[in-house]
């Protein structure tokens, strides 16, 4: 198991090499000329030129290129002009807000969905997969940002129930000492449980808003999986030879009906991640997906080149454990070959 | 009366008898001494000097840095009270004096002033500063040189507490451009400590650090999602603010921010979309609306008169003749502004900038003038506008592309997102822009120095050139004698309006949205918040 991980990272090499150079070539093909853009309100043509000197953005391509990767050698992703810091500081602080709410939505999403898809496999045509239906419809059909802003009006605004949408703590706490970055477990590893409940209680609304917008793919898989399998040979013949209902579900169908389910289930992940952006936007979340929009639009270079290793990183290690998982759900499955 | 007094019984008096009668209770102080503010960003840097400081890093040097002057305070009609560029009021500096050929400055500065580490603050922090402003190059360094401070040389440190400032010539600007946000005085011996053979100015570390004294020190800055100030209990240039603490956040949905005001989370926001402005301002409730109309800005119509079709003024007439004036500030401004069209005629009432022109919306004078220019059958051409503004200027150029095709002028519109704005700017080929622009120092002639002149500066986004205007700005801008000034301002204001190359819209209105416990708000040119005046009734 061991030196599969090793050789699939090893193989991820040359894809990550590529995203650097791919990403360095895009954002410099934007359109837009950063060094215009802050030379601020007061732009001369000579006040631009101070400021493309000091950008190192009169040097040639291949040279800005050579300095941008021996400073990633170096682990350096650069400064960002816009916000002013060192990248790398605030991918650290924003990468596990994003992944803090999104493995959240994910839980929520996949609690709901998978049961909901197995019973509505079970007796399709029954009010309860009619209702999988439309609950999935309506999740795939209402815009993220719409159902945020639905439910910050709805719970927030009208009904006072949930705390206000300022980010992810209230402004009477300050954020716990620094271990993971997730401040569920780091109000936790503080033994502060006011700072707990405040997070967690911010965490609400963005956590049910991105979780039904994913519940449809979850569910529609799982039911459509499901109903695969439960129709195949091996569950007929469980069946005959007697075994419970319960035994040939969970056991036998449900295992066999995983595999695509996890497939979705990583493909989800990886969606959200990038397009919680929206969801950063209405409820204030200071992640990673605002941060490198804004990033785009003011032209800030290494904030984006940043963004997209990152992420490119991140899928690698999510594809891996996928397939990790698949291994050890079907050991028929093998990624050896 | 000292100012003190005075700025307390101003504000008291415009809250009237309640916030006299309200007695503060024990308990409800750290609240009341607690402003929670939200906007829609925060700043970028701590350094107002550094490359890339957005405007809400100028709220940082006002806040937390002091300046060796300050201006004074007026009230406005409404009743809003303003800052007053006419005077200068002191901050660090106790007292100063000018040489009697308006050449040179004398400050000396208070000697019980102390930076937030303790140390005092001393006439070579004073020097490091400015030349640091004129050092760091780029927006510090353009705004110097806009007051004559060209040149470090002209930065003297006569002893601990005593600074002169020589110019080169009398310049009316060059004394409230010591009291704007740039010439912030920075704690040199701490800000040394940081420096290095390729940073001499520290700009690494004053972009995450501040070596002030002003009223408020930075507590805790998250980029992206909050800044905490707390008082400075040690401050001694001016009076001692009544807020101890302001959290500041960052809630990028404007209809959150709303939200949150309408429900008493937050105290006060700065920007919200003029819909929202309007519609609060209505509601009443406990939620206060102010609005002052933005010194020197404008919005407007830029033509480029360098090119075809644009470089005839007829056009150029009719263009201003088929502007939909009144449905702009309807439907695109939600009435927040103040009407720049409308007056008797072009010649102008009163030697002041902005004002009306004497255009109004005449569909068949604009076609009249088209038939003169040569062009009764119109033309096609874009109108561009910054993306980054689209709240306001993407329903105005669709109001604008309706109304010039009533003259058969075709219009498209070509959306520049922000970051390619300024450098679209900067080539000038775009023939048609809808855009704003602001001077910081409220002279006319600064304006259209910037705006007008010759010398094509970026915000001569027309590429205008008239050498009868350029010498009439020239001479105002050192003109002594008043009656000449007048004369001088009104002949090229006149010239503008006659001859177009950009059409006044409207001059924007700065909103604020507050709880009405919050008293003591002052507009600033600068159009940030000034904490120090603060208080929650």
């Amino acid at each position: 198991m061991l030196s599969l991980i090793a050789r699939r990272l090893l193989a991820a090499i040359p894809s990550v090499l590529g995203i650097v150079v791919v990403t360095f070539v895009l954002t410099r093909a934007l359109p837009g000329d950063p060094a215009a853009y802050y030379a601020g309100p007061a732009a001369t043509a000579e006040a631009v030129e101070q400021i493309r000197v000091k950008l190192g953005l009169d040097q040639p391509l291949w040279r800005q290129f050579l300095d941008y990767a021996g400073d990633l050698a170096r682990g350096d992703l650069g400064l960002s002009v816009s916000t002013g810091q060192p990248v790398s500081e605030e991918l650290l602080r924003r990468l596990p807000a994003s992944l803090e709410i999104t493995l959240l939505g994910l839980l929520l999403a996949g609690a709901i969905a998978l049961p909901l898809g197995i019973l509505a496999a079970t007796r399709p045509n029954s009010w309860i997969d009619h209702a999988c239906r439309l609950v999935t419809t309506l999740g795939v059909s209402l815009p993220i940002f719409f159902t945020g802003l639905l439910l910050a009006y709805v719970f927030y605004y009208l009904l006072g129930w949930a705390p206000p949408p300022v980010g992810r703590l209230d402004s009477l706490y300050s954020p716990p000492p620094h271990w993971t970055g997730f401040y569920l477990i780091d109000s936790l590893i503080a033994r502060d449980g006011r700072v707990f409940l405040s997070a967690a209680g911010q965490m609400v609304l963005p956590v049910i808003t991105l979780a039904l917008f994913v519940l449809a793919p979850i569910a529609r898989m799982t039911r459509a999986s499901m109903l695969g399998v439960l129709s195949s040979d091996f569950v007929r013949t469980a069946r005959a030879s007697g075994l419970t209902p319960a035994t040939v579900l969970y056991r036998y169908a449900f295992r066999n009906a995983m595999l695509p389910v996890l497939t979705t289930l990583g493909m989800v992940f990886s969606f959200l991640l990038g397009s919680n952006v929206v969801i950063e936007k209405v409820f204030a979340w200071p992640g990673v997906g605002s941060y490198a929009v804004d990033a785009l639009i003011q032209s800030d270079y290494a904030p984006v080149q940043g963004f997209v290793l990152v992420m490119a990183l991140l899928f690698v290690a999510i594809n891996l454990l996928i397939d990790v998982l698949y291994t050890v759900i079907d050991p028929r499955v093998s990624i050896e070959s | 009366m000292n100012r003190r007094r005075f700025i307390q019984s101003a504000a008291a008096g415009s809250a009237g008898p309640i916030a006299a009668s309200s007695l503060p209770a024990l308990a409800q102080d750290a609240k009341r001494e607690t402003l929670v503010v939200a906007n829609e960003f925060g700043p970028n840097s701590l350094d107002i000097h550094g490359v890339g400081a957005n405007r809400p890093a100028y709220a940082i040097a006002v806040n937390a840095y002091d300046r060796l002057m300050t201006f004074g305070r007026k009230k406005l009609a409404d009743g809003t009270m303003s800052y007053d560029y006419s005077k200068l009021e002191p901050e660090l500096a106790e007292s100063w004096q000018v040489g009697k050929d308006g050449q040179s400055v004398v400050f000396k500065l208070r000697k019980d002033a102390t930076f937030h580490d303790g140390s005092p603050v001393t006439a070579r922090d004073v020097k490091w500063s400015y030349d640091r402003a004129l050092g760091m190059g780029g927006f510090p360094q353009f705004q110097m040189r806009a007051g004559s401070l060209n040149d470090a040389k002209q930065f003297i440190v006569v002893d601990d507490h005593t600074f002169r400032v020589e110019l080169d010539r009398r310049d009316k600007m060059a004394m409230p451009n010591m009291a704007v946000p740039v010439p912030s005085i920075y704690n040199s011996t701490l800000a040394r400590k940081h420096a290095t053979s390729e940073d001499p100015w520290a700009a690494n570390w004053l972009r995450t650090n501040t070596a002030g004294g002003g009223a408020f020190r930075v507590e805790a800055w998250r980029p992206g999602q909050e800044l905490i100030y707390a008082r400075f209990d040690k401050w001694r240039s001016g009076p001692l603010p009544r807020l101890r603490r302001i959290v500041q956040r960052e809630v990028p949905s404007a209809g959150n921010r709303r939200a949150l005001l309408a429900r008493g989370d937050i105290d006060m926001t700065y920007e919200l979309p003029p819909k929202d402005f309007q519609e609060m301002s209505k509601e009443g409730g406990a939620v206060r609306v102010v609005s002052t109309p933005v010194e020197n800005a404008l919005f407007y119509i830029g033509m480029n008169s360098a090119r075809p079709p644009f470089n005839n003024p007829l056009v150029r007439q009719a263009v201003a003749w088929a502007m939909p004036y009144d449905r702009l500030m309807d439907i695109a401004f939600w009435g927040r502004g103040v009407k720049m069209w409308g007056a008797k005629s072009n010649t102008p009432a009163a030697a002041v900038w902005p004002q009306p022109t004497g255009y109004s919306t005449n569909i068949p004078r604009a076609r009249e003038l088209m038939k003169q220019a040569g062009v009764p059958d119109g033309f096609e051409t874009t109108l561009s506008f910054d993306l980054g503004t689209a709240t306001v200027s993407e329903p105005a150029s669709i109001l604008i592309q309706e109304s010039l095709a009533l003259i058969g002028i075709k219009v498209s519109i070509n959306k520049v997102p922000g970051a390619n704005w300024r450098a679209a700017l900067l080539k000038k080929d775009m023939p048609l822009i809808f855009n704003r622009f602001g001077g910081w120092l409220n002279f006319p002639e600064y304006f259209f120095y910037w705006c007008y002149h010759g010398q094509n500066a970026v915000f001569n986004t027309m590429s205008y050139q008239n050498p009868a205007m350029d010498k009439l700005i020239d001479a105002a801008r050192f003109e002594t004698n008043r009656a000449a000034y007048e004369k001088q301002v009104r002949g090229f204001v006149e010239m503008a309006f006659t001859d177009i190359p950009r059409v006044p819209l409207l001059q924007p209105s700065f909103d604020v949205a507050m709880q009405k416990s919050v008293q003591g708000y002052m507009y600033w040119f600068h159009v940030q918040p000034d904490y120090r005046t603060l208080f929650k009734a």
